[in-house]
């Protein structure tokens, strides 16, 4: 009986999806681009780097990278953490 | 779990894997790829050399190998880095840009062939940044080789 | 005009179907390993629609490296790509967690049904 009903809420929040992907703005065709643009004919005289993605993550939007930076270096001692030898336990 | 097909194809593959990575990293701010995308490929090729090797071995290789510090001076270095903008300017400004320094020749505007020597500090960044991927993703399979390896007795 | 819709925006219904794939592995799965692998599904799928809007219909990649003549002002749009390699890094870093954490229960447990790993144990 749970399961049913569990089908059911999840087959309509597929039809919900595919009934959202309709209604959405077309394929290739972005809504706002005055940022992009900025970025992509301002970038080699501002960044000085042909790879305008590049640019983006290391010089404007530094401290994205800075942010993820410690989120992979909490992962990494968080996994080192879980998985260290258990001497001590069990 | 290791062959000998495996092995040989490791001896081959495993150098022009850590070379292909390197050279993405170093080539970040020119063509496609750069820090993360490089040592994601430098990590998978030190892999290859973890999984296709027997227990001991890999431990007696990865023993002289300083993943933590390199982690930690990839952070350290990145933030050096950014650090530098505060020389009159603000956090995470590009200052090496056009400054005749390392990497810091001057870039054409436009279509252009594409110069190494180009960049600021978005070719130093990236070069810590690949850094630091790379220890992290590399000490992640490790430990899950190595704990998880062959000693099912153990848990 | 339907059909005409259906056509253009394959991608975002690609994007639906696998968030569709992701949630229910999410949700109907009892074994860890496979409700990790739900997550990973969810992930690409959310990457794959970030990518999907930044593309504008013709454009050529952001990279003044030897590009042709007619990529100048005509470039897909870089940020969400940016936003996405973020996303991709992020994405390695906790699935290494959880794989972890999967690990550290089947030791502790001794299974990795959702559903049997309840009640505590010391």
């Amino acid at each position: 009986m749970r399961k049913a009903l569990g089908l059911f809420a999840f087959l309509g929040f597929t039809l919900f999806l595919l009934a959202a992907t309709m209604s959405l703005r077309p394929f290739g065709a972005p809504p706002h681009t005055e940022m992009d643009h900025y970025f992509i004919t301002h970038a080699q005289e501002q960044a000085s780097a042909n790879n305008v993605v590049t640019s983006i993550v290391f010089d404007y939007r530094g401290f994205d990278t800075l942010g993820e930076a410690t989120v992979l270096f909490t992962a990494v001692a968080g996994v080192l953490m879980v998985l260290r030898r258990k001497e001590v336990s069990s | 779990m290791t062959t000998t097909i495996i092995k040989t194809t490791t001896r081959i593959l495993a150098s022009l894997i850590l070379v292909f990575g390197a050279y993405i990293i170093l080539h970040g701010h020119l063509t496609p790829g750069g820090g993360f995308q490089g040592g994601a490929v430098f990590a998978s090729g030190l892999a290859l050399l973890i999984v296709a090797c027997e227990d001991e071995i890999v431990k007696k290789r990865f023993e002289k190998v300083p993943l933590s510090p390199l982690e930690s001076i990839g952070a350290l270095g990145f933030l050096g880095t950014a650090l530098l903008g505060l020389m009159g300017y603000t956090f995470f400004k590009n200052v090496i840009a056009n400054s005749g320094f390392i990497f810091g020749g001057k870039t054409p505007i436009g279509i252009n062939p594409g110069y190494l020597n180009t960049g600021g500090t978005l070719a130093y960044m990236n070069i810590f940044v690949g850094m630091k991927v790379l220890a992290g993703l590399t000490s992640i399979v490790l430990i899950f080789f190595l704990l998880l390896g062959g000693k099912k007795d153990e848990w | 005009m339907n059909g005409n819709i259906i056509a253009i925006n394959f991608p975002f219904i690609v994007v639906a179907l696998l968030l569709a794939l992701g949630f229910y592995t999410i949700g109907f799965k009892r074994n860890l390993i496979k409700v990790v692998i739900g997550v990973e599904i969810l992930e690409s799928a959310v990457n794959l629609f970030l990518i999907a809007l930044g593309y504008v219909k013709g454009g050529y990649a952001p990279i003044y490296t030897l590009a042709p003549k007619k990529a100048v002002g005509n470039m897909v749009l870089p940020t969400p790509q940016a936003l996405t390699l973020t996303s991709i890094v992020i994405g390695v870093a906790v699935s290494a967690l959880m794989l972890a954490f999967a690990v550290n229960i089947y030791r502790h447990y001794g299974t990795l049904d959702v559903t049997r790993i309840r009640r505590l144990r010391g």
